[in-house]
C-alpha cells in the first residue's frame, strides 16, 4: 500500500432534522465525536482540522468546535465553500495528510437551516431617498431579482433542468416529479432523513408550486445536521488494529472544481462543465469507469437538478439522461442506484454537512452496515456535491481490502 | 426623454431599446457587467456591441414564491440573442406552461418600473412573444 493511499478511518453524521435543542457547536461536536470514536482514535492523533459552516463563516466555528471537543494547538482550516463545503473540508483535510505534513486530519461539517425558508433572492430596496442612482456591477438602479429573471435557488435550477430539456429535448413536469418520488420512496428506509414520507406522483405534482416545475416535495429539505470524518493515510492505517483496517474506506478519488469559463455561465450558473470535468479526473484518479459504480450520491438540491447529472457524472450517454431515468437504473434496485438515502430532497440539506453526509452514506453501504436500506455487496461508491457560485466536490470510495 | 433612466446600464434606450454587452476585443467573449478583466484569456480591453432584440427562449422557470416584495407569478428566462445568452423575464403573455414554451421566438421590450422623487421615470426590460 502506497504512502499516498488516503483512507477514511472513521465518518459519522447526526440524525438530519430540526435540532431546536442543538447550536451548531452541538451538532457539530456530537458528530465530530462520533466519527473519532468510529475511526477508534482521540483528538490527541489528528493533526489538523477542517471545519466547514456556510451561513456562520467568519465567527471561526472550528475553535468554538474544538472548545468542546479538545484543544490541541493544531491548525484549524474554516471552510466555506457553498453547498461544496463539506466536500472541500473533507478535501482540506485529505490534502493535508497527502502532504505529508499530518498523520490524521478531521473534517466537519455542520449547519442550522431548520426553518431558513427560500434562499438565495431578494435584494436590498435603495432606502436613502427615493432617487434613482446606478449601483454595482449592472449599474442597477432597482434591485433586479424577479424584474431581470430570478436569484431564487429553486428558479435557478429549474432553469438548469429546462436548459435541458431544451438541448437534448424530453423533459417535462411529470418526469422531474418522477425522478422526486423515487428519491422520497428511498427516503423510507432511511431513518438518518430528516423525511421518511413517500409520495405519490400526484401528492408530488399538485403540492405547492415553488418554481414550475419544482414543486415543494422537488426542492432540498432545509434542515440542522452535521458531519465529521478522520482521514489517514496508508502508511499509518498498516499501523492500526485489523478490525480498523478492515472498516476502512479507501478514498480512491477526491476532486474539487470550479467553473472555467463557458459562454453563458455568468447568465446561467453552469453547473455541467465543472461537474463533468471533476468527474473526469475523478474516474481517471480512481481508475474505474462509472459503470463500474455500484451507488451514487448526487447533489439533487432539487429534481431538476439530479436529472443533468445523471449525464455529467456520465452514468449515461451523453443527452440521453431521460432515457436511463425512464428505464428505472437509478432505483434502488436499478443498475444504478442513485440517492438511496433518500438524496438532499428527503434526507434534508444542512448545506456543510451535506459533502460529508454523503460520503457517509456511500461509506455504510461499502462497510455493509446500511441495514434496510443496504445495497448489497457494494464495492465501489461515488459522492458528488454542487455549491453555486461555483465548486463541485466529486470523491470515489471503495471497500477495504485490507 | 431626458428623464428617464434604464434599470441597468446595459439597457440602452432610445428609439430602438437595445442591450448593450462588453466584448473582449481578444478573444470575443461578451459581459454584461463591469469587467476588470476577461473571464475566459484573462486581457482587458473591452468594446461595446449591441445585442440582438431577438432571441429563443432556451430555458425558463415560473416563479410561484419569491422573497417578499417580488410580485408573483413571473416568468425568467435564458435567451439565446444571435448566441448570447441573456438573462430576462418573460413578458405580455400569460405566466403558464401552456403559453410559454421552450424554444418559443421572443423579442425584447421595455416598460416603466415607476418614477422617483426628481421625476426620473425608470426602464426596465423584458421579452415578450415575437
Amino acid at each position: 500500500m502506497a504512502s499516498d493511499d488516503i483512507w477514511i478511518l472513521g465518518i459519522a453524521m447526526t440524525k438530519f432534522g430540526k435540532h431546536s435543542d442543538k447550536d451548531i457547536v452541538d451538532l457539530g461536536s456530537e458528530a465530530a465525536i462520533a466519527a473519532l470514536a468510529d475511526a477508534g482514535v482521540t483528538m490527541a492523533d489528528i493533526g489538523i482540522l477542517a471545519a466547514g459552516n456556510l451561513m456562520g463563516a467568519g465567527a471561526g466555528f472550528g475553535q468554538q468546535l474544538q472548545k468542546q471537543i479538545g484543544q490541541t494547538g493544531i491548525p484549524v482550516y474554516n471552510v466555506a465553500n457553498a453547498c461544496a463545503t463539506g466536500a472541500t473540508a473533507l478535501r482540506t483535510a485529505i490534502m493535508a495528510v497527502k502532504s505529508g505534513e499530518v498523520r490524521m486530519g478531521l473534517a466537519v461539517g455542520a449547519e442550522k437551516l431548520a426553518g431558513a425558508g427560500l434562499l438565495g433572492g431578494g435584494g436590498v430596496s435603495k432606502k436613502d431617498g427615493n432617487k434613482f442612482e446606478p449601483r454595482g456591477r449592472y449599474g442597477s438602479v432597482l434591485p433586479t431579482d424577479g424584474r431581470i429573471g430570478t436569484d431564487t435557488m429553486p428558479g435557478t435550477f429549474a432553469q438548469v433542468g429546462m436548459e435541458y430539456g431544451h438541448k437534448y429535448g424530453g423533459v417535462s413536469f411529470e418526469l422531474f416529479a418522477k425522478i422526486s418520488e423515487k428519491n422520497h420512496a428511498h427516503s423510507v428506509l432511511n431513518p438518518m432523513a430528516a423525511y421518511q414520507k413517500r409520495f405519490t406522483l400526484d401528492e408530488i405534482m399538485n403540492d405547492m408550486m415553488i418554481a414550475y416545475p419544482n414543486t415543494r416535495p422537488m426542492c432540498s429539505a432545509n434542515c440542522d445536521g452535521a458531519a465529521a470524518a478522520v482521514v489517514t493515510s496508508g502508511e499509518v492505517l498498516r499501523t492500526l488494529s485489523k478490525e480498523q483496517q478492515r472498516r476502512a474506506i479507501k478514498v480512491s478519488a477526491s476532486v474539487l472544481t470550479t467553473d472555467p469559463y463557458e459562454e453563458a455561465c455568468q447568465i446561467l450558473p453552469d453547473v455541467n462543465t465543472l461537474t463533468r470535468n471533476a468527474a473526469k479526473i475523478a474516474y481517471e484518479q480512481a481508475g474505474v469507469s462509472p459503470s463500474d459504480l455500484d451507488l451514487v450520491e448526487l447533489h439533487d438540491c432539487f429534481a431538476t437538478a439530479e436529472l443533468v447529472h445523471y449525464d455529467n457524472l456520465m452514468l449515461c450517454p451523453e443527452g440521453g439522461a431521460v432515457d436511463f431515468f425512464m428505464s428505472g437504473a437509478t432505483w434502488r434496485d436499478g443498475s444504478m442506484p442513485v440517492n438511496v438515502s433518500g438524496g438532499l430532497e428527503s434526507k434534508g440539506h444542512p448545506i456543510a454537512a451535506t459533502g460529508i453526509a454523503n460520503i457517509w452514506e456511500v461509506c455504510h453501504h461499502l462497510r455493509n452496515e446500511a441495514g434496510d436500506r443496504q445495497i448489497k455487496d457494494a464495492k465501489v461508491g461515488l459522492a458528488h456535491v454542487i455549491g453555486l457560485g461555483s465548486a463541485c466536490g466529486i470523491h470515489i470510495l471503495e471497500r477495504s481490502g485490507l | 426623454m431626458a428623464n428617464q433612466i434604464p434599470h441597468v446600464d446595459y439597457l440602452e434606450l432610445g428609439d430602438k431599446p437595445h442591450l448593450v454587452a462588453n466584448e473582449c476585443t481578444s478573444c470575443g467573449a461578451r459581459f454584461f457587467d463591469r469587467r476588470n478583466a476577461c473571464a475566459k484569456c484573462f486581457k482587458n480591453d473591452f468594446k461595446k456591441v449591441a445585442i440582438s432584440t431577438d432571441g429563443i427562449l432556451k430555458s425558463f422557470t415560473i416563479v410561484a414564491f419569491a422573497a417578499p416584495g417580488v410580485p408573483v407569478p413571473f416568468v425568467a428566462g435564458i435567451i439565446d440573442c444571435g448566441g448570447t445568452s441573456v438573462r430576462g423575464n418573460v413578458i405580455n403573455t400569460e405566466p403558464t406552461p401552456e403559453k410559454v414554451t421552450l424554444g418559443m421566438k421572443v423579442r425584447l421590450t421595455t416598460f416603466s418600473l415607476g418614477t422617483d422623487d426628481e421625476g426620473t421615470e425608470a426602464i426596465g426590460f423584458g421579452f415578450e412573444p415575437a
